[in-house]
């Protein structure tokens, strides 16, 4: 572990300097990572990965693809079509290298932000705009999808899935060495929710029980307003020590390195060696939601910096400078963005509005008397209106 | 097969956990010192021992994790059980009972279920210190999604618990703690059970109509006895099921009596009783003879132990509460 975390005497705590410092940046011992900011492909000792060109490629084009979901569903918002909308720009690599790391067994308890993750899912990003546009609470099958509910309740899903995880291990599918039996769950969650008790105690049980799951906190630096020096004095991944399980930093912008790590730490679920703490160091490059305004609590500065270590030019750069793309490549993966938008656009305000009555259908598996009665009564009085001018 | 036996609710509730474990392998149990102790009130005695540590699961000491992963496990496919080890610790899990638990299967537009039991024992009368005694029921019933029911003897201990675990919806399940070790009831098991969500007419009467649920049921049929010795009839309903109401036996009950008296250990202040009361206006107006009268809690915090006896309804303010309705 790292020697930041360890107090020289007299010494009462961390230094923060240190803590946040140039070990925990990129070129820092802490930080794992395969692709600098400036497109150099460098490697890991522990976490690497033989990285086909089609591979590439692919990440690539699901950046591309989920920044479009985001500038998207960011412009639908402005233009009164979703009413909030949960912004991930810069969290694309982070996102996407997780979801491209699990195999189909593999289940997903998100957060409201995890559209990239969602569309590496083959949930269709339409669906993902319900909940934002007040049609539905999520559109899919989580069955289905092996991809739970969004939950807005800060880090209550980190519960969820460890509990999920423990049921994997009930029914004998960790450490078969079947590859297509074997399961993990990742519990995704930011910064801010690393304070909440939830997810505390979702460290326990799972250390406890040693269950499959990976927890990966995309660490953003920012819960809404709060840096992450609100939420927490030592380094994310440094905590999960205390809980007795792994801790890795991984360049969240990177998705190579994101991809690799998260590969290694749902493998390490699925072959029965329990828990993993990934803090995916990243940049909220947005606002929190597009009811935000970031300009009252951070400098452009910041933002500014950030912009260099974009996920998406990275990748771009490497690419063409190892000539793994032409630019037919760029031309398709454009249109394929442009039908893209036009499905989101078109679709959106295309969800029909549900009926009123539906509210009472799904209270519980089966409607009881005294809420049919309620139902009833209400339908009553909307039939007084009918021939009414009122 | 089955021999009829005289059996406690604690007893009762065992055999009824033990009988749905060996009906169906998706049922857990989980909950803090459910294993090898059994539960401080040794409700789950054995269970381990014959079900196995995975299926009866000693959990960390964390009630928002307990229920929390249960979630997990529910959209897994089992179907859990958990004990909260007393009410007044209900509350550290009360996010995800509410936000959680109750809505999911709405959220999800009936795609995901919740097949979850949460039993919490309830109720004061043992001595206990603070956060040991409680009535958390109106705040459960208030929360759509979820079902509440509170049994009230050893028998429906026993098939009440086998029901809510058979239910597709998350239950909370209260049990009279005072009551685990006391009485014992004889159990047929081969007896067919009322369903689960039905309110039950314990006592016949034509006086009085005296509701009641979990512990407060011994008190009112006690209080009938002692009515009944100054000629005064009592029916006594136990509701059984506080979400959904069953108000089918109440507003027959209602319309013969005119007369109501509700009572609950709970605060009076929006507990049970304020429903039950609105309900019965809203549909026996024109029976009703005196106003809904209620018996509970004071709405003070849960008392010293010292004079939780005098804090509780009992039934002389039970039989207080029939001479003020039979005199209005």
């Amino acid at each position: 572990m790292s020697d930041t975390a360890a107090a020289s005497p007299g010494h009462f705590g961390p230094d923060l300097a240190e803590v946040f410092g140039p070990s925990q940046q990129d070129g820092g011992p802490e930080l794992v990572q395969l692709l600098t900011p400036e497109g150099e492909r460098v490697h890991h000792a522990e976490f690497d990965h033989d990285f086909s060109a089609e591979e590439l490629r692919g990440f690539y084009r699901d950046m591309v693809l989920t920044r479009r979901i985001d500038t998207e569903a960011t412009a639908l918002q402005r233009h009164g079509e979703l009413g909030i909308w949960a912004q991930l720009l810069g969290q694309e690599a982070a996102q996407i290298g997780a979801g491209r790391a699990l195999r189909p067994q593999d289940y997903v308890f998100p957060t409201y932000r995890e559209h990239g993750v969602a569309y590496t899912r083959g949930i269709d990003p339409l669906d993902l705009l319900g909940l934002f546009r007040g049609v539905d609470q999520g559109a899919w099958d989580p069955a289905e999808k092996n991809f739970g509910l969004y939950t807005i309740v800060i880090g209550a899903q980190v519960l969820h899935g460890v509990g999920y995880a423990m049921g994997i291990q009930r029914d004998g599918a960790v450490g078969t060495g079947d590859p297509d039996r074997d399961a993990a769950v990742i519990a995704h969650f930011g910064d801010g929710a690393s304070s909440q008790g939830d997810v505390n105690e979702g460290f326990i049980f799972a250390a406890s029980y040693n269950a499959p799951v990976v927890f990966f906190c995309q660490n953003n630096q920012w819960a809404i307003s709060e840096p992450i020096e609100r939420q927490t004095r030592i380094p994310l991944y440094q905590r999960a020590l205390g809980f007795g399980f792994p801790g890795v930093r991984v360049d969240g912008n990177d998705v190579l390195a994101t991809y690799a790590v998260t590969k290694a730490a749902l493998q390490r679920a699925r072959d029965g060696q329990g828990p993993t703490f990934i803090e995916a160091y990243t940049y909220r490059m947005g606002a929190h939601t597009t009811t935000d305004d970031p300009t009252r609590y951070r400098l452009s500065d910041d933002v500014e910096s950030w912009k260099l270590k974009d996920p998406i030019e990275r990748l771009k750069v490497y690419l063409r400078r190892n000539g793994l793309v032409d630019q037919q490549f760029f031309d398709d993966l454009d249109d394929e963005a442009k039908e893209l938008g036009h499905h989101l656009r078109e679709g959106c305000k295309a969800l029909p509005d549900p009926q009123p009555m539906s509210v009472f259908d799904h209270v519980y598996t089966e409607m009881t008397d005294e809420l049919a009665a309620q139902r009833d009564g209400y339908e009553a009085y909307l039939a007084s209106f009918e021939g009414s001018d009122h | 097969m089955s021999t009829a036996q005289k059996i406690t609710l604690a007893k009762g509730l065992n055999m009824g956990l033990r009988k749905a474990m060996e009906d169906d392998p998706k049922v857990l149990i989980m909950g803090e010192d459910v294993g090898k102790l059994g539960g401080v009130f040794r409700i789950t005695d054995g269970l381990q021992k014959d079900f196995g540590e995975d299926r009866v699961i000693d959990s960390p000491l964390a009630e928002s994790g307990i229920v929390g992963t249960a979630v997990g496990m529910a959209l897994r496919g089992y179907r859990p059980v958990v004990e909260i080890q007393f009410d007044g610790f209900v509350y550290p899990a009360y996010d995800q009972i509410v936000c959680q638990v109750a809505k999911m299967t709405f959220r999800s537009q009936g795609r995901s279920k919740m097949p979850m039991v949460i039993r919490i024992p309830f109720g004061g009368g043992i001595g206990a210190v603070e956060h040991h005694s409680e009535s958390p029921e109106a705040q459960f019933a208030h929360t759509p999604g979820l079902k509440v029911v509170a049994c009230s003897n050893p028998v429906d201990g026993y098939w009440m618990i086998q029901q809510a675990i058979a239910c597709d919806d998350p239950v909370i399940f209260l049990e009279p703690k005072r009551q685990y070790h006391a009485d014992k009831l004889e159990l047929d098991e081969s007896a067919t059970p009322d369903p689960l969500f039905t309110s039950r007419t314990v006592r016949a009467g034509s006086d009085v109509t005296v509701l009641a649920y979990g512990p407060t049921v011994k008190t009112a049929l006690k209080a009938a006895e002692a009515a009944a010795g100054e000629g005064k009839s009592l029916e006594v309903i136990d509701l059984r099921t506080l979400s959904p109401l069953d108000m089918k036996p109440v507003f027959e009950s209602v319309r013969r009596t005119g007369r109501v008296v509700v009572t609950h250990e709970a605060h009076v202040n929006l507990g049970m009783g304020a429903e039950l009361s609105a309900r019965i206006t809203e549909e026996c107006f024109y029976s009703l003879e005196a106003p809904v009268l209620r018996v509970g809690g004071f709405d003070t915090p849960y008392p010293p132990s010292r004079i939780e006896e005098e804090w509780l309804p009992d039934l002389d303010r039970v039989l207080d509460a029939v001479d003020r309705s039979l005199e209005f």
